[in-house]
C-alpha cells in the first residue's frame, strides 16, 4: 500500500503520482515507485529545464555526438575525436565533501570512458562560501583532497579549473567536474540495449546499500540538517575505478560490445531505462543475479543503490565468456543478470516473479517536463542600480592592487593544483595556472586546449549576459592560447526552479549561452544540470558553468599569458570598454555587488579573436592574456608572473576617465599581447584589416610593473602578496 | 637495450615509462603483467608509478606479494638492472630491494611540482650522465615520499655513495626544508648496495621532453643506455 507520506518521501508531487497511477492503470509496487521517482527527479529527468535546454545549438560540422548521450564528442581529424563533459556533484560535496567531490570525479571519469574514449585530461569549477563563513574551509580542505585522492589514484591529470568564493555559497559549495578522453572514430561506443536476446552483463563492483536515492536527494533543496542526508552519499574507490577502467578499455578493442553505460545516478535503475529506451527496446533484469556486498538487500535496494565503479553492458549473444574472462584478469565481478527483450517493458524479476514491470517510455520519453512559471526578480532594477559618484576613487592604488591580488578569487591557486597531479600522463603542455590548459595529443603535433569559466557574480546581476559573457571569456582562454574553440559542455547550477524568479534566471542564461554560441559558433555538446543548490530559501548565484575544449593544430604554436621576454612590446586589442559595473574591484575594495556589467558585444568578441589566432599562428606572438576579473591592472601583474623568470613592465594608459575604472574595470572582447617589435607593424595591419582595435600600451621590462603615474610595484612584492594568500587562509587556525 | 616495465594492478605512469624509453629514447620495450614471472630477455625492469592496489593498507604493501616480485628479486640479484619510480620506489622498499621506507609527506598531503634536485652520485649505472653537485629539476607528484631510514642506514648510504639525488633549493643551496615531503638527509633517490637498483620518488619520465618544458630527467635513461654501447 503505498501512502501519501511515501509519496512525498519518494520527492513526487502528488499529481506526479497521479499520473504515475494513470499510466501504469494501477497503483505501482514500491519498487516501481522507487524507479519512478528517480527517473522523474529533476536530476535525472531535467523536467525544469528540458523544454529550454532545447534552443541551445547542439549542430556542428565536427559534432559527431551531441546531448543525449553519456557525453558528446567532436572529430579532430586524423581518425580521432574528443570526447567530452561537465558533470555536478554538489548536494554530496556539502554532506560529505571527500566523497561527495571523489565520486563526482570518478562518476564523470566513467562517463567519458564508457563512450570508448581514454580520459586524458580533468579539470574543475569549484565554489565556495566566503573566507570569513565557518564551514568554508573545512569544505575546501574535504573537496580539494576528494579530487586529488580519487584523481590521482586513477591516473588521469587535472590540468586545470577555476575556484571562487563569495557568501551566496555559503550553505550550498559547488563541484563541477569535466573530463576529456580521445577515441578513434570506429570505436566509439554508445548506451544502446539493441538486440533481441542479447544478454545484460553487470561489471565493476558489487552493489551495496550506498547512495541510495542520491538522485532525490539531488533534487531537492537543503532546510536544517543536511548533513543527516549523509547515507545518501555514495563511497568512491578510486583503485577499483582504475581496474574497471583498463579493463573496460580491453574490452572495447574487442567486437563483443552492443552498448554500455555507466550506473550513475539512479545507478541500475537509469542505465536499464537509458539504454533500452535509447534503442526502442526492453529490458529485463533478474534481480538475484546482481552482484551484492551485503545480504539481505530488497530489489528495491538493488535498483536504487548508487553504489560505484560500475558499468551495465550489453554483449552480443555467445561473447558472455569472453567478456569474463577480460574482468577476471581485472579481478572484477562480470554477471548476466537479463537480457533484451522487444516488448519495451523494463521488468524486474526477483525469484521468478516480475516486481517490477514498466514500459520504458513511462520512465523517459513521458517523464514530466515542466514549463514553470518565471519572473524577473523585482531586486533586479536595485543590484542593478550604482551611483558611480558614491564610489571613491582609493588613494592609494597600489594598495587597491595588492588587495585584488590577494582577493580570494584572483590569488594564485596552487595551494589547490599542487595536490593534484596535474603531469600524470606526460602530456600536459601548460598546466594549471594559464588561462587555459594545453594536452598534446603524442604521436600527433597537434594538442586541445581546455578551460572552465563562469563568473556567478556577472550572472546574478544580469543572467543573460552573464551566461553569455561565460561562453566568450571561455573562448577567449582558449584563444589567448592558439586554440580553436571546438565546442563546449554546460552545468546549469541554480537555486530552485520552483520559484519563479530562479526559473528566469535559468531560462535568461540558456538564452545568454544559445546567443553566445550562436554568434561565436560554438556547439554545446552535452551538460548536466543542478538546480535545488539553496538553503533556507536563499540561492547560490546562478552559475551556468561553462566548460570547453579547443583544438591546437601545431603545438608549436601555443601561447601563455606570461611576458617573455625585456623590450617585447605590449599591446591591449579588441574592444576594451572597462565597467566597474558588477567588478571584482568593486566587490573587494568598495564592498559592493552591483551595477551594469561590461558590454556585450559578441560581434567584437568574433572579430577579436580571429585576429588574436591568425596572429598566434603566425607565429608573431609571444604571450597573449585574456582581461577577466580585476581587469587591466590585475591582468597585466599575471602576464608579470611568468613561473621561469618573472618580468616587469612599463606601460601608460592613454584613455580618459576615471582612473579606477581603467586600472580595474572589467571589459569582455579584448586581450593584452606581448611581442618582438619587428612584428608590431604585421599586428597592426591584421587587426586593421578586420576592423579590430589595438593599441601600444608599453613594453616588458625591468623587475617592477608601472602603470602611468598610479602604479608602481615590484613584481616580486606583488607574487608574494598573489602567491601566498591562499594558503595563509586555509592554513591558518 | 630492452626495457620491461610491470603492470601492477593501479598502476598508472606505466604508458608514461613507456613512452620515454621507446619513443623518446628509441629502445625496445614491452608491458609485463604483474602476474607474470617471466622478465627473461630484458636489460632493464621499471616499477612504474601509481597506486598499486589503491595503496590500501601501506603504499607497495600488496603489491611486493605479487608474483613478478620473486623474479624481480631474481632479476635484481643476477645484476640486472632495476629501477623503481614514486610508487615503484616504494615497492622496492617494501620488498627490502632498498633500505627504509617512505612515510607520508610531512604536510600530510600530496604534492605535485617541479622539484629541484642534486646529484650526489654520477658513477653508478642511473646517473652517470650527469655531473657531480649538478643542479637539476625532476617533478614529484607524491602523498607518501617521505624517506625514512634509521641513523645507521642515512651513515651508510652517504658513506657509500648510495644517495643518487638529493632535494635541495633552485639555487643548489641546502637548507632545513629543502626537502618538500620531509625526507630524511633530504633524500630523493637511492641506489642498492650493488649499484644495481634505484628507487626515484622524482619522476624522470616526466622530464624527458622539452615540449612537456622539462628534461632534467633525460640524463637517468641516457646513463641506463650509455652502459649499454
Amino acid at each position: 500500500m503505498i501512502t501519501e507520506t511515501i509519496v512525498k518521501e519518494h520527492g513526487l508531487a502528488p499529481d506526479e503520482y497521479d499520473r504515475i497511477k494513470q499510466l501504469m492503470g494501477r497503483e505501482p509496487t514500491l519498487v516501481e515507485l522507487g524507479i519512478f521517482s528517480a527517473m522523474w527527479s529533476e536530476h535525472c529527468s531535467y523536467k525544469s529545464s528540458r523544454r529550454h535546454l532545447k534552443s541551445l545549438p547542439t549542430k556542428g560540422k565536427a559534432v559527431l555526438q551531441g546531448p543525449g548521450e553519456n557525453a558528446g564528442v567532436v572529430d579532430i581529424g586524423g581518425g580521432l575525436a574528443v570526447v567530452f563533459k561537465m558533470e555536478s556533484h554538489n548536494h554530496p560535496s556539502f554532506i560529505e565533501p571527500y566523497q561527495g567531490a571523489a565520486t563526482g570525479v570518478g562518476g564523470i571519469l566513467r562517463d567519458i570512458f564508457t563512450m570508448g574514449a581514454r580520459p586524458i585530461a580533468s579539470l574543475n569549477s569549484l565554489r565556495f562560501g566566503s573566507f570569513d563563513n565557518g564551514g568554508t574551509r573545512r569544505l575546501v580542505e574535504g573537496v580539494v583532497a576528494g579530487i586529488s585522492g580519487y584523481g590521482n589514484c586513477i591516473g588521469v591529470p587535472t590540468v586545470g579549473g577555476e575556484v571562487y568564493f563569495n557568501s551566496s555559497y555559503n550553505a550550498n559549495c559547488l563541484v563541477n567536474v569535466m573530463t576529456a578522453g580521445l577515441v578513434r572514430h570506429d570505436r566509439i561506443f554508445k548506451g544502446l540495449a539493441s538486440g533481441v536476446g542479447n544478454p545484460v552483463m553487470y561489471v565493476g563492483s558489487r552493489t551495496g546499500r550506498d547512495g541510495i536515492h542520491g538522485a532525490v536527494m539531488a533534487s531537492d533543496v537543503f532546510g536544517s540538517g543536511g548533513e543527516e542526508r549523509r547515507p545518501t552519499v555514495q563511497v568512491g574507490d578510486p583503485f577499483c575505478e582504475k581496474l574497471l577502467l583498463e579493463a573496460c578499455l580491453e574490452l572495447f578493442k574487442t567486437d563483443h560490445v552492443i552498448g554500455i553505460q555507466d550506473m550513475g545516478a539512479a545507478g541500475l535503475t537509469s542505465s536499464s531505462a537509458e539504454m533500452a529506451g535509447r534503442a526502442g527496446t526492453g529490458m529485463e533484469i533478474d534481480i538475484g543475479a546482481v552482484p551484492r556486498r551485503e545480504t539481505g538487500m530488497s530489489a528495491y535496494e538493488i535498483m536504487l543503490s548508487e553504489s560505484q565503479e560500475r558499468m551495465l553492458l550489453v554483449v552480443k549473444k555467445g561473447s558472455e565468456a569472453a567478456v569474463k574472462a577480460i574482468f577476471d584478469k581485472w579481478d572484477l565481478e562480470a554477471s548476466v543478470i537479463g537480457f533484451v527483450t522487444d516488448d519495451k517493458r523494463l521488468r524486474i524479476m526477483e525469484q521468478g516473479a516480475p516486481v517490477a514491470d514498466i514500459p520504458v517510455a513511462f520512465l523517459t520519453d513521458d517523464a514530466p517536463s515542466y514549463d514553470r512559471p518565471s519572473k524577473r526578480p523585482e531586486r533586479q532594477d536595485t543590484v542593478q542600480a550604482l551611483d558611480l559618484k558614491a564610489i571613491k576613487v582609493p588613494d592609494d592604488l597600489n594598495g587597491a592592487l595588492l588587495k585584488l591580488l590577494s582577493s580570494g578569487n584572483i590569488a594564485s591557486k596552487a595551494w589547490i593544483y599542487r595536490q593534484y597531479d596535474y603531469m600524470v600522463r606526460t602530456d600536459t603542455v601548460v598546466g594549471p595556472g594559464s588561462d587555459a590548459a594545453i594536452v598534446r595529443i603524442k604521436g600527433a603535433d597537434n594538442a586541445l586546449a581546455m578551460t572552465v569559466d563562469c563568473n556567478s557574480r556577472y550572472c546574478f546581476l544580469d543572467p543573460y549576459t552573464g551566461a553569455a559573457l561565460a561562453v566568450a571569456e571561455a573562448a577567449r582562454n582558449l584563444v589567448v592560447s592558439g586554440a580553436r574553440p571546438l565546442a563546449l559542455t554546460d552545468c546549469l547550477n541554480f537555486g530552485n526552479p520552483e520559484r519563479p524568479e530562479v526559473m528566469w534566471q535559468i531560462k535568461e542564461a540558456i538564452r545568454g549561452i544559445s546567443d553566445a554560441c550562436v554568434a561565436l559558433d560554438i556547439p554545446v555538446i552535452g551538460g548536466n544540470v543542478s538546480l535545488y543548490n539553496e538553503t533556507s530559501g536563499i540561492a547560490v548565484y546562478p552559475t551556468p558553468t561553462i566548460g570547453m575544449v579547443g583544438f591546437v593544430e601545431d603545438l608549436r604554436l601555443h601561447t601563455t599569458q606570461w611576458f617573455k621576454d625585456a623590450g617585447d612590446v605590449v599591446m591591449l586589442i579588441g574592444a576594451w570598454n572597462p565597467s566597474i559595473g558588477g567588478s571584482e574591484y568593486l566587490s573587494v575594495v568598495h564592498g559592493l555587488e552591483k551595477g551594469i556589467l561590461p558590454r556585450l558585444d559578441l560581434d567584437a568578441e568574433k572579430r577579436l579573436q580571429e585576429i588574436c589566432l591568425a596572429a598566434i599562428k603566425a607565429g608573431i606572438i609571444k604571450s597573449a592574456h585574456d582581461l577577466s576579473e580585476g581587469g587591466l591592472a590585475v591582468a597585466l601583474a599575471e602576464c608579470c608572473f611568468n613561473p621561469q623568470a618573472p618580468v616587469g613592465a612599463a606601460i601608460e594608459i592613454k584613455r580618459d576617465g576615471r582612473i579606477d575604472q581603467m586600472l580595474f574595470g572589467e571589459s569582455g572582447a579584448s586581450v593584452i599581447v606581448s611581442l618582438d617589435k619587428a612584428h608590431l607593424d604585421e599586428l597592426k595591419r591584421l587587426c586593421a584589416l578586420s576592423g579590430v582595435p589595438c593599441e601600444v600600451i608599453g613594453k616588458v621590462e625591468g623587475d617592477s610593473l608601472k602603470i602611468g603615474d598610479y602604479i608602481a610595484l615590484p613584481v616580486e612584492k606583488m607574487m608574494e602578496e598573489w602567491a601566498g594568500s591562499l594558503e595563509r587562509y586555509l592554513t591558518h587556525v | 637495450m630492452k626495457f620491461g616495465i610491470i603492470v601492477f594492478p593501479g598502476s598508472n605512469c606505466d604508458h608514461d615509462c613507456y613512452h620515454a624509453v621507446k619513443h623518446v629514447f628509441g629502445c625496445e620495450a614491452g608491458f609485463i603483467w604483474h602476474k607474470s614471472s617471466c622478465l627473461d630477455g630484458l636489460d632493464c625492469v621499471i616499477l612504474p608509478g601509481g597506486f598499486s592496489y589503491g595503496d590500501y593498507l601501506r603504499t607497495g604493501a600488496i603489491a611486493r606479494f605479487s608474483p613478478v616480485m620473486n623474479a624481480v628479486q631474481a632479476f635484481a640479484k643476477k645484476g640486472g638492472l632495476v629501477l623503481g619510480i614514486c610508487n615503484g620506489f616504494q615497492i622496492l622498499a617494501e620488498a627490502g630491494l632498498l633500505p627504509g621506507v617512505l612515510m607520508r609527506n610531512s604536510g600530510l598531503k600530496f604534492i605535485c611540482k617541479g622539484a629541484s634536485l642534486r646529484v650526489e652520485n654520477n658513477t653508478s649505472r642511473f646517473t652517470s650522465a650527469y655531473t657531480k653537485g649538478q643542479i637539476v629539476n625532476i617533478p614529484i607528484a607524491h602523498a607518501d615520499g617521505s624517506y625514512y631510514a634509521d641513523d645507521d642506514t642515512i651513515k651508510l648510504l652517504e658513506d657509500s655513495g648510495r644517495i643518487a639525488f638529493r632535494y635541495c633549493l633552485a639555487d643548489g643551496s641546502g637548507a632545513p626544508d629543502a626537502a618538500p615531503n620531509g625526507s630524511r638527509a633530504d633524500i630523493a633517490a637511492i641506489l642498492n648496495e650493488a649499484g644495481n637498483v634505484m628507487g626515484s620518488m622524482p619522476h624522470p619520465e616526466r622530464a624527458c621532453e622539452a615540449t612537456l618544458g622539462q628534461t632534467g630527467g633525460r640524463a637517468v635513461f641516457e646513463s641506463l643506455l650509455k652502459g649499454f654501447v
